[in-house]
């Protein structure tokens, strides 16, 4: 299980810009950002090395920050790798809330994250398919 | 209760005492003020009735005509008698001036005293005033007050709210004076700085100068872990201390000794029954320096019918829906921002924060309001925050009886106010036509 941070961001020139330089001073690396965006306003997840500290650089800049519990995978770097993992989850009923993808740091692999409503079932179900579960110290 | 012989005074003394009061302001208005004897000559009466009812038949006065005679036109008295000057909080080129003598100041804080006292305080309270001191009536005039009941007064004035946060615990404040949004902004600010200010001794607020509604009581009594009381005051009037909510908050009691209020039907300007809905007129039995005959604030109310139960005869007025001066209209629908705060409120997932921006797109008025999210909401997933959004504007949509856009924006993003909050922002004169 990982901690993804999710920021509520205006959708302002500048915002983004200044949560980035908010974690970079904080000396926060960032694994993943993926932005979900609607007309006025955007949803920011980010994995990243330290989310304690960023949540906190993050609400000391004035920013609305939470801290969300999702599944990150290896999944490998091939044709079909991702639907595999996919349909073991589709298989327990478990469903997909959104889903990001980044390649592993310097592997073979690619990160799959997912949001799903049981963290503990999709780990589980995940494991005994033999599909390799990340801990927050492995990305 | 601070004057129980004038408070709790019965009905038929109690008129009695006004006709005899309204009288003598008849006859010294028409005698010192211009503007009062062209009214009166021009409507072709005597200064003096021969029952309250009578008063029906004098003319109104308006805000126009404290402006037109800026600065000192209407005052009553020589300036040698007056010791005292403050000016309306109105917005641009709107602001009159009023001018009080030695006696005015006494009765002020006689009143405001009645007031402090109906809020549940005594001579053992500590009462920080962080209304603005200055021209506006709300920093002197409850300063005043609370010092008349004798309670220990800390002057602090608005502004400098993590200073507000430093007093209210170093030095054991117990009452809270200021206008509502700034209670709430008191209160986030407390929190940010780690204090839980339901664990201070603060235990009743007296809240005026801006119109709120039911809902945001319950945030500043939640918030704050108080009592809020709900006063009111214009400073054309008197300033703070025109009426004042009990411990029953079931309306807010008009120092009837010194002010007789009518409520007049919008259209037809006639007085309507106790209970029926108008704009609030106001006659000021005892002021000097400047006695206002029949002067229409602009605020719509209604008399609340019937007895109190703390054993007060003056007669209640309900709290304030919003001056009329707030009223937007859009697409030809009168609407008050106040309404707009009480759809919001219900909605678990916004903060009290909140602000209406009017723009025009052609010739369509375009409203989009725009809430706060609450920290509290898990935002993680944009379904909860279109459902959050959606839930908002059906709720304010169906108060207004007016379709409105529905912004989220994230949390402080709205300018929040050491003073009179301002809710509404028009663009509309800006854009072209």
């Amino acid at each position: 299980m990982v901690k993804q941070l999710t920021v509520f961001l205006e959708n302002t020139p500048g915002r983004l810009a200044r949560l980035t330089r908010s974690l970079g001073i904080a000396g926060v690396n960032m694994r993943a950002l993926m932005i979900a965006d609607t007309a006025e306003f955007g949803v920011v997840r980010i994995i990243c090395d330290r989310p304690e500290a960023a949540k906190d650089a993050l609400e000391e800049a004035g920013f609305s920050v939470s801290v969300t519990d999702v599944i990150a995978v290896a999944v490998p770097d091939r044709p079909g790798g991702l639907a595999d993992v996919l349909e073991v989850l589709g298989a327990d009923d478990l469903n997909v809330e959104y889903a990001y993808c980044f390649m592993e740091q310097g592997g073979s692999c690619a990160v799959d994250v997912f949001r799903v409503e049981r963290v503990a079932d999709a780990i589980r179900v995940l494991g005994d398919a033999g599909i390799r579960v990340l801990r927050a110290e492995e990305i | 209760m601070f004057q129980p012989e004038y408070e709790m005074m019965d009905r038929e003394r109690l008129e009695a005492l006004q006709l005899e009061r309204l009288n003598s302001l008849l006859a010294r208005v028409y005698e010192t003020v211009p503007t009062y004897r062209r009214k009166f000559d021009a409507a072709d009466m005597v200064p003096h009735v021969s029952s309250l009812d009578e008063l029906a038949g004098v003319p109104f006065t308006v805000k126009d005509d404290l402006r037109a005679a800026y600065p000192y036109g209407m005052f009553a008295v020589p300036m040698s008698e007056i010791v005292r000057v403050h000016s309306s909080s109105g917005t641009t080129g709107q602001v009159s001036v009023v001018g009080y003598t030695a006696g005015d100041l006494d009765r002020w804080s006689d009143l405001m005293a009645r007031t402090f006292a109906a809020a549940g305080g005594t001579r053992d309270d500590v009462v920080q005033i962080a209304y603005g001191y200055g021209l506006f009536t709300g920093g002197l005039g409850a300063h005043y007050g609370s010092e008349r009941l004798g309670c220990a007064t800390i002057p602090i004035s608005g502004g400098n709210t993590k200073r507000q946060v430093h007093v209210m615990k170093d030095f054991g404040t117990t009452i809270l004076a200021c206008t509502p949004s700034y209670a709430l902004l008191i209160a986030e600010t407390a929190r940010d700085m780690g204090i839980d200010p339901t664990q201070l001794s603060l235990r009743a607020g007296v809240f005026g100068a801006e119109p709120w509604s039911e809902n945001t009581r319950a945030e500043v009594e939640r918030q704050l872990g108080i009592t809020a009381t709900d006063i009111y005051g214009l400073s054309e009037v008197l300033g703070p201390g025109v009426a004042s909510e009990c411990e029953c908050q079931c309306g807010l009691h008009v120092n009837e000794d010194h002010f007789i209020i009518e409520i007049v039907d919008t259209e037809t300007l006639q007085p309507v029954a106790d209970g029926k809905f108008g704009e609030v007129v106001f006659t000021t039995l005892t002021k000097e320096g400047i006695p206002v005959v029949r002067y229409r604030t602009r605020d719509i109310s209604r008399i609340v019918p019937g007895e109190c139960s703390c054993g007060r005869t003056f007669r209640r007025l309900e709290r304030l829906t919003g001056r009329s001066d707030d009223m937007l209209i859009i697409r030809g629908v009168n609407v008050f921002p106040s309404q707009i705060e009480q759809g919001l409120l219900g909605i678990k997932g916004v903060a009290p924060h909140y602000q209406v921006v009017l723009s025009r797109r052609g010739s369509m008025d375009q409203v989009e309001v725009q809430v706060e999210v609450s920290p509290e909401v898990n935002f993680d997933e944009v379904k909860t925050l279109e459902r959050l959004r959606a839930r908002v504007r059906a709720e304010i949509t169906s108060a207004l009886a007016v379709s409105i856009g529905v912004r989220l924006v994230e949390p402080r993003f709205i300018q929040r106010s050491e003073g009179k909050a301002k809710r509404v922002v028009d663009l509309r004169a800006e854009g072209s036509e």
